[in-house]
């Protein structure tokens, strides 16, 4: 196993590199131009957005801006955004709490309806409580986030104003009170993304436990007299978590880069906002730099996910 | 006979093979056999006739109900639903019937193909990867990670530049944007599937029936398809299902930023956005559109169901 | 409407036959701008009306925070750099300019001490130059005196090339002199009649020197008050986040008395046009929000309630919600560039097609069941009393006559109802931004397009590519490359010279000057090029208003362009809020009044 992990581990490197090279020319042969907004305006002579694009490097081929990137990478410099003409890590810093923080709740959210609802019903199929769990979920990943996240705005905060919709960043309060604020305002985007990612685990929990309950062991188990509970506990959900921990490792990226739609519908200054305003803005070091921590997250992730499904069969076997 | 519930019998089914004229046991192939048992699976009989009825009433649903979906009227804006407008008007006072027909088709067509790209692909990676393991693993995960940190946005904005207008000049307007959004669509939901499949095979392998098979001679092509493929099929079937959905709604977000179909196309998704600032006013509009939505979902995974049961050698039906 | 009209307009409001805010009104239906009318009415010395906003607040503070909500936050938040509204909005929050424009038209002095005129010697009668006083005793937020030295320096660091500064063009003809620490005189290269345009308004805010002194030039961009800035305004800076927030607090030094009434300011950027009407009219989480481009349904629906906590402010601007024809072929591509200049528009080059295209929208529906109160039916760049309507501008709306004009010039109906002639079918593209109300507007026009004979394919692109000069996307609305687009002409411009640049023959749009030509739709005509040469260089501002006046018809009349609505705008703004908006300028140049009735 640890040859293993630390052939995974090696590989890991130039595999990151490669994926970094085709997402730098995936950018650079998008359409778009940073400075394109220096033209709309008709003042501004055209030798000066010129210079701007020689100072930036734009003009150089392809492979020698990458390389550019590259080094300047590994000496930890993560570029300047030509929007905002800021450091691109200070933009990323300034967002990583409330993406990590709203993001990452919705994650737990998500996991902690999923598990317990899907073993249920797998243990009772077909039973009133899984009929209703099924529907509540297929109604769960029916509907499009922002479609939910409208109708608990409606619901919330303009018929039973219970609840702030536009989320704010910096809360005056202080103490207790900021806790209870940071709740109030992130009780509907965590509820409205771990719903919809709930909904679609609960259904992947269920199919799994389902595959695993019929098993001899687990009939074993029972004849053995061991209670239900701890059948289920100790014999059938570990076997069944494999395609859990697949889903979580997939996911677990996800909760850097934020959630697109959430943030746009909620007004949560999170990575997805500033990926998605760079993107149209055509700010590319933002947009690598952004992508780049993301795709070391998936190898990352990835990679503990096949150490883990070693861990839980013991059956799997690397070599 | 049977002694107590979860008891595992050797024999696929739990019946005395059908006698043919002969009084011999008939032979019956694996395909029939499997719409035998799904057959017998009510819900997801009722499933397939819903999918089936759906499938019907958008082909041929423009043809009965003639009432056009562009047809502006002003008098009849927002209104719930009444004879001439069964199931109400939207803000422009358009039909939401033939709005709901007539997008139904884009609708359903780019959420099945869309998933089925999306399925063959992944179990085909992710079989190949779980089989294989050294090189060829390394190789396919490695192209999954890749695909997996790819910002979708800049590359279907890329995609589309470069694809929209030749597809467009080679199959015409409709189809290119149609095989440009499924080909998209797909193309960002294979790797689930296949980092699933995979994690599937690598488990399922190492188990005694397969170690079986292997003994008794089986071909690895043999082991795949007749052994471990039907077993794996469980996360492959939910997956389905979330696609479908997924694909149905991220085609409405590819409109929504002006990638996808032109903004008059009713789809079910598009008519969701359409109506997602109405909701106080006019719910009627919204609910439509999320209710066929949900009933395609419900729909397909009953059938995925059945498929699952019928193809599980363990299951007793 | 002619030269003579223009001046009897202007007798009558000099001889107080007609009040100043009917001519502005008028003058602005003609297609020109409310500053544009109020320096008619200063060369014809007619006496300027102080603006009149009545400020209650007894003392500064005490108001508690502002809440603004914007459709995007800025990205920086130094003027001379900003790209769009956004930015230009930010800064005005900390910095200020001389002076500013009111809803009127008038100018407002903000750090001038008043506004130059002939009679007070400020304004040179050969246009030439202009002089301005500066208010005494103004301070930068840290406490540094504001002098000329610094409206020189905004002038050299702005004009200067290397800087790339967004508002290069409104300083790069003028010399500034420091005449003493609290007088600077402007020369212009030519006689200028639009004078009021450096130091003024949107491009007009003044950057401390002692701050960005070092940083003129190509090192512009590292100065780091460009994010801190430091200006004179009401309010001091506290924190930036970009691309999400602006926090400041109240300035206790500012340079007027019992102002700002408001402790802190933020403004907060991002989400769509429907959820901040309800933040600021449903739940008052908001106190303003910025260009409401909603239908007016919805607008009405969250007022009418009984609880509503804020209401929407309409005022009036020069915008024009307009569709533009293409007059070169957008599907043949020619050296690599599609609507080139050196082709023709198969189906427009028939001047009855194009008649027939603007006898087919609705502009009734329309305004009565997308814009209503926000955007008004108009057949002109020219909203006019009836007086001066010329007889070929004014607008119908009629499916018979489109059809007969369209059978008359030989455009036969197929068996599949689309009209073709000479193998040509009559099938447009039909594109503009992702906008709701637009999109509506788009299904009324295919719809009547369809009865016509005339198939419509529709288009939307997301706005920020489709108003991008982006010279590798071919979605952007200067690209054109479909058969007719539509969107609105802002003319915050104060100036309407600018606005007329559009259509000149040698400002067309193309490959070699990356599309950043402003004459969209292509069109060139002699007649409007000479119109325009004589408006340049004509000094009497009547002349050249009636010039402009003219060269509206020709556009219009052709049609080239077909005018939809005309577009006030639009702002949802908290009941207890008070605030003096004004269309020519910034939504917040009066910032430093604003306050919450009691």
């Amino acid at each position: 196993m640890s040859r293993y992990l630390l052939r995974r581990l090696l590989i890991a490197v130039p595999s990151l590199l490669g994926i970094s090279l085709v997402l730098y020319t995936v950018l650079a042969l998008a359409p778009g131009d940073p400075f394109g907004e220096l033209a709309t305006n008709p003042n501004v002579p055209p030798e000066v957005a010129a210079a701007l694009r020689t100072k930036f490097g734009l003009d150089d081929p392809v492979w020698l801006r990458y390389l550019h990137w590259l080094v300047a990478m590994l000496h930890g410099d993560w570029g300047f955004s030509f929007v905002s003409r800021v450091d691109v890590d200070q933009l990323i810093w300034q967002r990583l709490p409330v993406t990590l923080f709203v993001i990452g709740a919705s994650q737990v959210l998500a996991l902690s309806i999923a598990l317990p609802v899907g073993v249920i019903s797998a243990t009772r199929p077909y039973s009133v409580f899984d009929q209703i769990a099924n529907t509540l979920a297929f109604i769960g990943f029916s509907l499009p986030t922002f479609f939910t996240g409208i109708l608990f705005i409606l619901v919330f905060s303009i018929t039973l104003h219970w609840l702030p919709f536009v989320f704010r960043a910096d809360l005056a309060e202080s103490g207790w009170r900021w806790y209870w604020e940071e709740f109030r305002q992130a009780a509907m985007p965590v509820a409205v993304l771990g719903l919809f990612q709930g909904a679609s685990w609960t259904r992947y929990v269920r199919s799994a436990v389902l595959d695993v309950i019929r098993l001899d062991y687990v009939t074993t188990a029972r004849a053995k007299g061991i209670s239900e509970f701890a059948v289920v506990t100790k014999h059938v959900v570990r076997n069944a978590l494999i395609p859990v921990v697949t889903l979580v490792a997939l996911q677990m990226p996800a909760v850097f880069g934020g959630a697109i739609v959430t943030e746009q519908i909620f007004r949560i200054p999170g990575i997805g906002a500033l990926l998605i305003s760079s993107i149209l803005a055509n700010d590319t070091p933002v947009v690598m730099a952004v992508t780049f921590v993301f795709a070391c997250l998936v190898i990352l992730f990835n990679l503990i996910a096949d150490v883990l499904y070693g861990w839980l069969d013991p059956r799997i076997a690397y070599r | 006979m049977f002694f107590m519930a979860g008891l595992t019998l050797a024999s696929p089914t739990a019946e005395p093979p059908p006698l043919g004229s002969a009084g011999r046991a008939l032979y019956v192939s694996p395909a029939r056999e499997t719409w035998w048992r799904f057959r017998r699976h009510r819900l997801a009989v009722l499933g397939l006739a819903i999918l089936i009825l759906m499938m019907l009433a958008v082909a041929l649903g423009p043809l009965v109900w003639r009432v056009p979906i562009n047809d502006i009227d002003f008098n009849a804006q927002l209104s719930g639903p009444t004879w001439a407008h069964p199931l109400g008007t939207d803000d422009l006072g358009q039909d939401v019937l033939a709005r709901m027909l007539y997008g139904g088709r884009i609708s359903l067509a780019v959420g099945l193909a869309a998933m089925l790209v999306a399925v063959v692909v992944g179990t085909i990676v992710g079989a190949l990867a779980g089989m294989s393991r050294g090189a060829i693993d390394t190789a396919l995960m490695w192209l999954t990670d890749l695909f997996l940190s790819l910002p979708q946005l800049p590359l279907l904005l890329l995609l589309i530049y470069l694809f929209r207008d030749p597809l467009k000049q080679l199959v015409g307007p409709e189809l290119g944007v149609f095989l440009l959004i499924v080909v998209v669509i797909g193309g960002f939901r294979w790797m689930q599937v296949a980092r699933l499949v995979r994690a599937q095979f690598l488990s399922l392998r190492e188990k005694e029936f397969v170690e079986a098979a292997r003994a008794l001679g089986a071909t690895k092509w043999r082991q795949v398809v007749r052994h471990i493929l039907p077993n794996s099929l469980g996360p492959v079937i939910v997956a389905g299902t979330v696609d479908v959905a997924a694909a149905i709604i991220a085609e409405s977000t590819l409109s929504f930023l002006g990638l996808g179909f032109p903004p008059d196309i009713p789809t079910w998704g598009r008519i969701l956005y359409d109506a997602k600032d109405y909701l106080d006013i006019a719910p009627h509009w919204a609910l439509v559109a999320g209710a066929a939505i949900f009933l395609a979902v419900l729909s397909i995974n009953f059938v995925g169901d059945g498929l699952r049961d019928a193809l599980d050698p363990r299951k007793v039906m | 409407m002619n030269e003579a009209h223009l001046r009897d307009l202007i007798a009558a409001t000099k001889a107080g036959r007609i009040s100043r805010r009917v001519f502005v009104r008028q003058v602005v239906g003609l297609g020109l701008t409310a500053p544009f009318a109020s320096l008619l009415l200063a060369q014809a010395e007619v006496a300027a009306e102080p603006a009149t906003f009545d400020y209650k607040p007894t003392k500064a503070g005490g108001g508690g925070p502002l809440k603004l909500l914007f459709w995007q936050a800025p990205t920086l938040l130094n003027p001379h750099f900003a790209v769009g509204t956004k930015d230009q909005e930010g800064s005005r929050i900390f910095y200020e300019p001389l002076a500013g424009w009111d809803s009127e038209g008038n100018l407002v002095p903000m750090l001038a001490e008043e506004i130059p005129d002939i009679e007070n010697g400020g304004l040179s009668r050969d246009g030439m130059s202009v002089t301005w006083k500066l208010k005494k005793d103004v301070k930068w937020h840290d406490g540094q005196a504001f002098t000329a030295d610094d409206i020189v320096f905004n002038w050299e660091y702005a004009a200067d090339p290397a800087s790339a500064a967004t508002t290069i063009g409104s300083y790069k003809d003028i010399k500034v002199e420091k005449i003493d620490p609290l007088t600077v005189h402007i020369r212009f290269a030519k006689p200028t009649p639009f004078w009021a345009d450096a130091f003024v308004g949107q491009r007009g805010m003044i950057i401390p020197k002692h701050l960005f002194g070092e940083y003129k030039g190509a090192k512009s961009r590292d100065a780091p008050a460009n994010l801190k800035p430091v200006g004179t305004g009401p309010y001091r800076f506290v924190d930036f986040q970009p691309g999400d927030l602006v926090k400041g607090e109240r300035n206790p030094d500012y340079h007027l008395p019992n102002r700002p009434h408001f402790d802190t300011i933020e403004m907060k950027g991002g989400g769509d046009a429907v959820s901040a009407a309800r933040a600021v009219i449903q739940t008052g989480e908001y106190d303003y929000a910025w260009n409401m481009q909603v239908e007016d349904e919805i607008l009405q629906r969250l007022e009418k309630d009984a609880n509503a906590k804020g209401r929407v402010e309409i005022f009036e601007s020069g915008n024009i919600e307009h569709i533009e024809i293409n007059t070169t072929d957008p599907w043949t591509e020619i050296d690599g560039e599609r609507s080139s200049l050196k082709t023709k528009h198969p189906l427009f080059s028939d001047p009855a097609v194009r008649k027939a295209l603007a006898l087919l929208v609705d502009r009734a529906a329309v305004q009565a069941h997308i814009y209503g109160r926000t955007g008004v039916a108009t057949g002109n760049f020219v909203n006019n009393p009836p007086r001066y309507v010329s007889k070929n501008t004014h607008w119908e709306f009629s499916i018979d006559k489109a059809n007969q004009l369209l059978d008359e010039a030989g455009w036969k109906r197929a068996a599949d109802g689309i009209r073709a002639k000479d193998g040509k079918q009559l099938k447009l593209v039909y594109q503009t931004s992702i906008n709701a109300p637009r999109q509506k507007n788009q299904a009324i026009v295919k719809q009547a397009c369809q009865k016509a004979g005339i198939e419509v394919e529709l288009k939307s692109v997301t706005a920020s590519v489709y108003f991008s000069s982006d010279a590798a996307n071919p979605d952007t609305n200067s690209k054109f490359y479909t058969d007719i687009q539509m969107f609105t002409t802002t003319m915050g411009e104060p100036d309407p010279g600018e606005f007329m640049r559009q259509f000149l023959s040698w400002e067309a749009a193309s490959k070699e000057n990356k599309w950043q030509g402003r004459n969209i739709t292509r069109w060139r005509s002699e007649e409007y090029d000479s119109a325009y040469r004589a408006s340049e260089g004509e000094l009497d501002p009547v002349k050249r208003a009636a010039l402009f006046i003219a060269m509206n018809d020709m556009v219009v009349g052709d049609p080239v362009v077909i005018p939809v609505v005309y577009r006030p705008r639009v702002s949802a703004i908290s009941r207890r809020l008070r605030a003096s908006l004004s269309a020519w300028d910034n939504d917040l140049w009066d910032v430093r009044n604003w306050y919450n009735e009691a």
